[in-house]
């Protein structure tokens, strides 16, 4: 998918976001908006996956680990055919497997997810046996920067070093607001580059909201021989809809109505542009 | 099959030695089995396998976070992944992963608790394992089990590496005399062995308190004609309500034993069930108390609260009284 194809995709996924969280009058707005742009690119321009391939031992993984995104995942996964995207509307309704946070009981989600600071060990261990194997399948896995004071994410980070695993890409959602306040207030995890290039990591900065800079930072993977990748991707929390960008409110903010049609308004128009 | 073990009544090992040698005999024929360690390959009895197959173990160091991350990990590519870290670091620091990353997430990782119970004696309560049934049992998708004797773990690791489900294993340090000769006395998980058998009492015992349970009943019978059933109740979950409700309806009296605290664990389980199916019988449930454990070796802990042929005897006949 070229560039301009991939900035439509983000801004109608952009508004099915927003239409499944008014569903399910429930969900992580803020993240979700900031994070989808990845997303995106990942399962659109990066992973080798498909609803064909999801059962194949040599596919891509993706594993989200900031999983209350997981409006985000659900609505791509939809699009690239593992699911209707009809079955959304029962988004975190009674007796629908589609909950509030990834789960493998819906096609295409490789790990159940959710609780913080578990993606990250999980990808490592799917890494090393890619290793061990001595196949060329890739794994990512997505971050919240909330999420980074969770301390089993630096025993991973350890351990992908150890192991050597530039087939690892984790990706974080650098946008600088958690549900008290800004990250930086909360727990300063800052600098996360430099901590990570100490561990052992390569790391990359990019905006996170820009496809072409995404698509540029996965196609420049491995970033160094012999070491796990680390974008740190900027990103903006609520990006699309103007009275939700960068407010903390919105991280897990539901849209009245009127706030709904106001969204949709300004991302068709961002669209026409 | 080089590794093939040998179990037989003279050559007692620790459960964990034959872990180890089971898992070695497995990679033998098998590149998919691996061994993931926190530190934990001496405690474990891995050196060996270390040594012959050092592309088949994984080291994180100490850390049981991604010790049981990595092996959720390993385990969802097909990997046959045996997690092994001390049972009181892995049911308790590594807690959420077990939940999440092994049990909800259905990765079939086979969780090894090395040293469990009081097996770290005089180490203190830091180094004990009393809570790990009561924890783990709460968790839906985890089949927990505690061998008794070296055949019971051989079987145990042997068919856990065939079942593609979480697994909750755990293993003492003691040489473990094996209960009985009798071939055709099977393992299967889910199914208590019945190892004596008696009317007058049964002790439902799991683990390394299977061995003074069979002790105890020695004496009962031998020196006060009391007969006695001994089950080695290897699987806590899922438990065996089949033999727990023809054991309820043939004895007089159950005693349930483990190297646990006494809450949560097997003799709650065993409570519960009979209590829900309406068997009101004289039942005791021995196993450490609610409170800081005294100090001493495994043998004078397990002495001190009743766990040991003394103690259970004791125990066993101030419970007929009630008949």
């Amino acid at each position: 998918m070229n560039t301009g194809e991939l900035i439509e995709k983000s801004n109608q996924y952009r508004q099915k976001i927003l239409k499944y969280i008014v569903g399910a009058n429930a969900g992580h707005t803020g993240g979700s908006l900031s994070s989808i742009d990845i997303i995106n690119v990942l399962y659109n321009d990066v992973l080798k996956v498909s609803p064909e391939t999801f059962a194949s031992p040599d596919r891509d993984r993706y594993i989200q680990s900031k999983g209350h995104c997981v409006e985000a995942l659900f609505v791509v996964l939809a699009d690239v055919g593992f699911f209707p995207e009809d079955d959304l509307n029962t988004l975190c309704q009674y007796k629908s497997h589609y909950i509030g946070h990834p789960t493998r009981k819906v096609k295409g989600v490789e790990q159940n997810t959710g609780a913080l600071g578990h993606g990250l060990p999980l990808a490592v261990g799917t890494a090393i046996a890619a290793k061990l194997d001595e196949k060329d399948y890739r794994v990512f896995t997505l971050l919240g920067d909330g999420e980074l004071p969770e301390g089993s994410n630096w025993e991973a980070a350890l351990t992908g070093a150890h192991y050597k695993l530039d087939n690892l890409c984790a990706i974080i959602d650098k946008n600088t607001l958690q549900i008290s306040g800004p990250t930086a207030e909360v727990c300063n995890t800052d600098p996360v580059d430099t901590k990570f290039e100490s561990f052992g990591w390569a790391v990359k900065h990019v905006d996170g909201n820009d496809i072409k800079a995404l698509q540029e930072a996965f196609s420049s993977l491995p970033f160094e021989k012999g070491k796990p990748n680390l974008i740190i991707a900027h990103t903006v929390k609520g990006k699309g809809v103007s009275f939700m960008e960068n407010q903390v409110s919105w991280h897990h903010g539901v849209p009245n109505q009127e706030q709904y049609a106001q969204a949709i308004e300004e991302l068709t128009a961002a669209a026409n542009n | 099959m080089g590794n093939h073990i040998e179990i037989t009544a003279d050559n007692a090992k620790a459960n964990l030695e034959v872990f180890s040698s089971t898992l070695q005999e497995l990679a033998e024929n098998d590149r998919d089995i691996l061994a993931v360690t926190s530190d934990s390959r001496g405690s474990g009895k891995l050196v060996p396998f270390a040594k012959k197959y050092p592309k088949q173990i994984i080291e994180v160091g100490i850390a049981e976070q991604v010790l049981v991350g990595v092996a959720a990990g390993l385990a969802s590519t097909g990997k046959k992944t045996f997690a092994v870290s001390p049972a009181c670091f892995l049911a308790a620091r590594s807690f959420e992963q077990i939940k999440n990353d092994v049990a909800y997430s259905d990765n079939p990782v086979k969780l090894i608790g090395i040293s469990a119970g009081v097996s770290y004696g005089a180490l203190g309560s830091t180094h004990h394992s009393l809570h790990d049934y009561a924890a783990l049992r709460a968790i839906n998708n985890l089949i927990i089990v505690a061998p008794a004797d070296n055949f019971e773990t051989a079987e145990a690791i042997r068919q856990a590496s065939q079942i593609n489900k979480p697994f909750y294993l755990r293993f003492g340090k003691k040489p473990m005399p094996l209960l009985t000769e009798d071939k055709e006395n099977t393992f299967e998980f889910g199914k208590g062995r019945v190892i004596a058998k008696g009317k007058d009492l049964a002790i439902i015992a799991t683990g390394e308190t299977v061995y003074p349970a069979l002790q105890a009943a020695k004496k009962l019978k031998s020196e006060h004609n009391i007969e006695v059933t001994v089950v080695s109740m290897h699987t806590i979950k899922p438990l065996d309500y089949n033999l727990l409700k023809s054991l309820a309806n043939e004895v007089g009296a159950i005693i349930t034993v483990e190297e646990h605290s006494v809450y949560g664990g097997l003799g709650e389980a065993c409570a519960s069930f009979l209590l829900e199916n309406q068997f009101h019988k004289p039942f005791k449930i021995v196993g450490i108390p609610d409170e800081y454990t005294v100090t001493g070796s495994q043998t004078e802990i397990l002495n001190h609260y009743g766990i040991s042929e003394e103690g259970l005897t004791k125990t066993a006949l101030e419970l007929i009284k009630k008949t």
